[in-house]
């Protein structure tokens, strides 16, 4: 899932000064199981700013909803009516949602609510951890299934480095160092052999160092 | 001869070689440099130019590696990948060369988070490994990094490495190692070795695995200065291991009388390293220390250096 963390309250307060009516919208999708822009989150971030806008007088008019999904106009269009009665929106989605949503209705100021921070699994209760950076060119056959692009400070192909520490990585006391991983789970399923291929320069240009990304499926297209 | 560098000389020649390491000012203080190389001059047989270590901003590798051949002193120019892409580094490795740099150590570089400037974006649009690879086949196949297009003139150098023995998975490592061989590594500098025991098991792989013959191992040496680094050292910095022995042995003497301490300990691992097949060399890193290195390498017997 998309996992991303709700941004500061003094940022979001900034944001909004300019506006009266705000229409404060939530994803019922990953950002919601990710605890960070549901329906409850868009609960607790509307009643916050109610009463700063008590506090501070800025005169906000709040309205909530949550939608299935930012990223698809389907359950965009029927906020039409919202957005219309509403001087800005603020997005709790990933930077998907709230890009599509302006997309739909141009006509709107989409403001975000939240930082997208990475694509991740929740490892344990209230723990979420990164596991793919989208690089376009999948390598987990190599590494069986531990993600070097996404996981190694370094983004190493060839790797433990020399700074791995007790399993840990240089970086982080807290961060498993990725190869150590992949050692040990090549190691385990009897195929360290893997490792004696060097792993040679690879393309970037899967990844968005070869410009913004997009696919046309012909047979999608009727 | 890949290069003709005095090191590659020294080497192939059969002599036991002497690297020091020379980190450059956190600025353009040129008299630095300079003081640093009256220290080294005639001390070893080439220096180490580091490349931003501990991703702390210096001045640059080339730069100083110039420098140094301006003033008669044999540079290694470190290149780690951190801070280039593939563009940068060739375009880098062109200059270097063309400024008559002959030896180059590749490295991955430490992650930015830990210097000056840990807000930085980084690179690692590839890693030392493939850094290795892409430079033996600018210099073998005369092609740029992974294409068939070549590339116009020559690039003559002598390609190291470096390689941590004292990192998990310890079984791992001489393997590692290897790959590095294989990539293209013609020189292999070590992190700083004080437990002799686990280095000379490392060793043993290593020569099974006929790396000793493919490539020069150098062994790294750094002298201690006094208990507080020592202590300092063996609990915080990652791939590092001092052993009790040397610690207590740091511990035991009186203040002022440490750093003999510790210049008589790192002589006594010179002279134990010497004695384990497959070391060609050692590496001596006397960080801020330049000093007592001409003190390290008499009393090592490894003064004066061959003239090859
Ligand atoms: S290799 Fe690329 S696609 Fe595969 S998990 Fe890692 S970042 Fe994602
Ligand atoms: S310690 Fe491990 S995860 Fe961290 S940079 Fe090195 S190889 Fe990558």
């Amino acid at each position: 899932m998309i996992v991303g963390d709700r941004k500061p309250i003094e940022e979001i307060k900034e944001m909004l000064t300019p506006y009266k009516k705000i229409l404060l919208v939530g994803c019922g999708t990953c950002i919601s199981v990710c605890m960070t822009g549901g329906e409850k989150e868009v609960g607790i971030l509307a009643s916050e700013l109610r009463i700063i806008s008590d506090l501070e007088k800025k005169g906000w008019e709040i309205t909530e909803d949550t939608i299935q999904r930012q990223c698809e106009r389907e359950y965009i269009e029927p906020l039409k009516e919202k957005f219309d009665q509403a001087d800005v929106v603020m997005s709790m989605a990933c930077g998907v949602g709230v890009q599509y949503m302006a997309e739909v209705f141009p006509h709107k100021i989409v403001l975000p609510a939240v930082n997208t921070t990475f694509y991740g699994t929740n490892v344990a209760e209230g723990e979420w951890q990164e596991r793919c950076a989208g690089c376009g060119d999948c390598v987990l056959d190599k590494t069986l299934g531990i993600c070097p692009v996404a996981r190694c400070s370094k983004g190493l192909f060839n790797g433990p480095c020399g700074g791995t520490d007790k399993g840990k990585c240089e970086v982080n006391k807290d961060l498993d160092c990725a190869w150590y991983l992949i050692y040990n789970r090549l190691k385990e399923h009897g195929k360290l052999d893997m490792l004696d291929e060097v792993m040679s320069i690879r393309s970037w240009k899967s990844s968005l160092h070869g410009g913004p990304r997009k696919r046309v499926r012909e047979e999608a297209q009727k | 001869m890949r290069s003709e560098s005095n090191l590659e000389k020294v080497l192939e020649k059969g002599e036991f070689a002497v690297t020091g390491e020379l980190g450059p000012p956190k600025g353009n203080d040129l008299e630095l440099v300079k003081k640093k190389i009256g220290l080294l001059k005639g001390n070893v047989d080439a220096v180490n130019i580091t490349d931003n270590q501990t991703a702390v901003v210096r001045m640059s590798s080339i730069a100083t590696s110039k420098i140094l051949i301006d003033e008669g002193l044999e540079p290694v120019m470190q290149m780690v990948v951190r801070d280039r892409n593939r563009i940068a580094i060739q375009s880098d490795i062109f200059g270097a060369t063309a400024l008559g740099i002959k030896n180059m150590l590749c490295l991955s570089g430490d992650h930015q988070t830990f210097g000056n400037q840990p807000d930085a974006k980084n690179v690692f649009d590839i890693d030392s490994i493939q850094l290795i690879d892409g430079v033996r086949r600018l210099r073998d196949e005369k092609k740029f990094f992974g294409t068939d297009e070549d590339i116009e003139g020559e690039v003559k150098l002598f390609i190291g490495a470096a390689f941590n023995p004292f990192a998990e998975p310890y079984e791992y490592r001489p393997y590692r190692l290897k790959k590095k061989v294989q990539a293209g590594a013609n020189f292999v500098q070590s992190q700083c070795i004080y437990d002799m025991k686990m280095f000379k098991e490392f060793m043993k792989v290593a020569c099974d695995l006929g790396l000793d013959e493919k490539c020069h191992i150098m062994a790294g040496v750094t002298p201690l200065k006094n208990a507080g680094m020592t202590k300092y050292m063996a609990k915080n910095v990652p791939g590092i291991i001092i052993p009790d022995e040397i610690v207590k042995r740091m511990s035991d003497v009186p203040k002022e009388k440490a750093a003999e301490e510790g210049i008589k300990i790192c002589v006594e691992q010179i002279q134990e390293l010497r004695e384990i097949k497959g070391v060609h060399g050692i590496h001596l890193m006397a960080i801020e220390w330049e000093e007592k290195v001409h003190e390290i390498l008499t009393q090592a017997k490894l003064l004066p250096r061959p003239v090859v």
